[in-house]
């Protein structure tokens, strides 16, 4: 399961309404565990992939590290990344099993069709590497902001 | 100096985010690194012994893989190694009409 906010929720959602349409794509960092994967906070990122925006992204590394370099600051971890897809469903595609690297993360997809966000799903990379990695899938739970 | 494991592979590392090491150069650094955690191997090299083409190692906020010595880089005790799996993907090029996900 991944647990976010509403706002977080909301946040990822309409960064792909407002990069339709072209794919957005950002980090969520919070706190890692087997069962749960907890967001405390949304970053965006840009998408390097300026020849093919509608249908693909990639995080810069530079920009993962800097990422990465504040999260910890803040005591938290990279718990998953985000990404929407233009006009398509929800759904992991077999490009994004192939680029997908971070085994224990959850890969959140929304779908945005005619720039209205739709759907948002949510996907755990499992397994031990490049050799036996699947996306199962994982259910989102949004609280209120207050709760979270 | 302190080398900084991505989630992923802390279960190879004895579940750290950061492990220090003593190194002189960035290969010493990655060196010490798996003999000290040998399931990291196979994770961050081939079976060539080359860097996995999707495993990126800064040097504080540069890439190993430009630098002019690369792993000949000499390092000091203040530097950091930060390990970084790439993170990519996109939907399929052509989109299913009337589907919603």
């Amino acid at each position: 399961m991944i647990e976010m906010s509403s706002v977080h929720h909301s946040a990822l959602r309409h960064h792909g309404e407002e990069t339709y349409p072209h794919e957005c794509c950002g980090v969520l960092l919070g706190h890692a565990a087997e069962a749960l994967n907890r967001v405390e906070a949304v970053v965006r990122a840009g998408n390097t992939r300026t020849d093919s925006a509608h249908n693909r992204y990639n995080i810069a590394p530079q920009e993962l590290v800097r990422i990465q370099r504040e999260a910890r600051e803040s005591g938290l971890d990279i718990v998953g990344f985000y990404h929407s897809h233009p006009d398509h469903p929800a759904q992991w595609s077999v490009t994004d099993l192939a680029e997908a690297h971070w085994m224990g993360c959850s890969y959140v997809i929304t779908s945005v069709e005619r720039g209205v966000a739709q759907q948002t799903n949510a996907f755990r990379l499992t397994g031990e590497g490049e050799d036996d990695k699947k996306f199962k899938d994982e259910e989102v739970r949004v609280v209120s902001a207050a709760a979270s | 100096m302190k080398i900084h494991i991505p989630t992923p592979l802390r279960p190879y590392a004895d579940k750290q985010a950061t492990v220090t090491v003593e190194a002189s150069t960035v290969g010493q650094a990655l060196e010490a690194l798996t003999s000290t955690h040998p399931e990291l191997k196979k994770h961050l090299y081939s079976d060539g012994g080359k860097l996995r083409a999707f495993v990126n190692v800064y040097l504080n906020d540069e890439d190993i893989r430009y630098l002019a010595a690369k792993e000949a880089t000499p390092v000091k005790e203040s530097d950091s190694l930060t390990i970084i799996p790439s993170i990519a993907g996109g939907r399929p090029s052509i989109s299913p009409r009337g589907k919603r996900g």
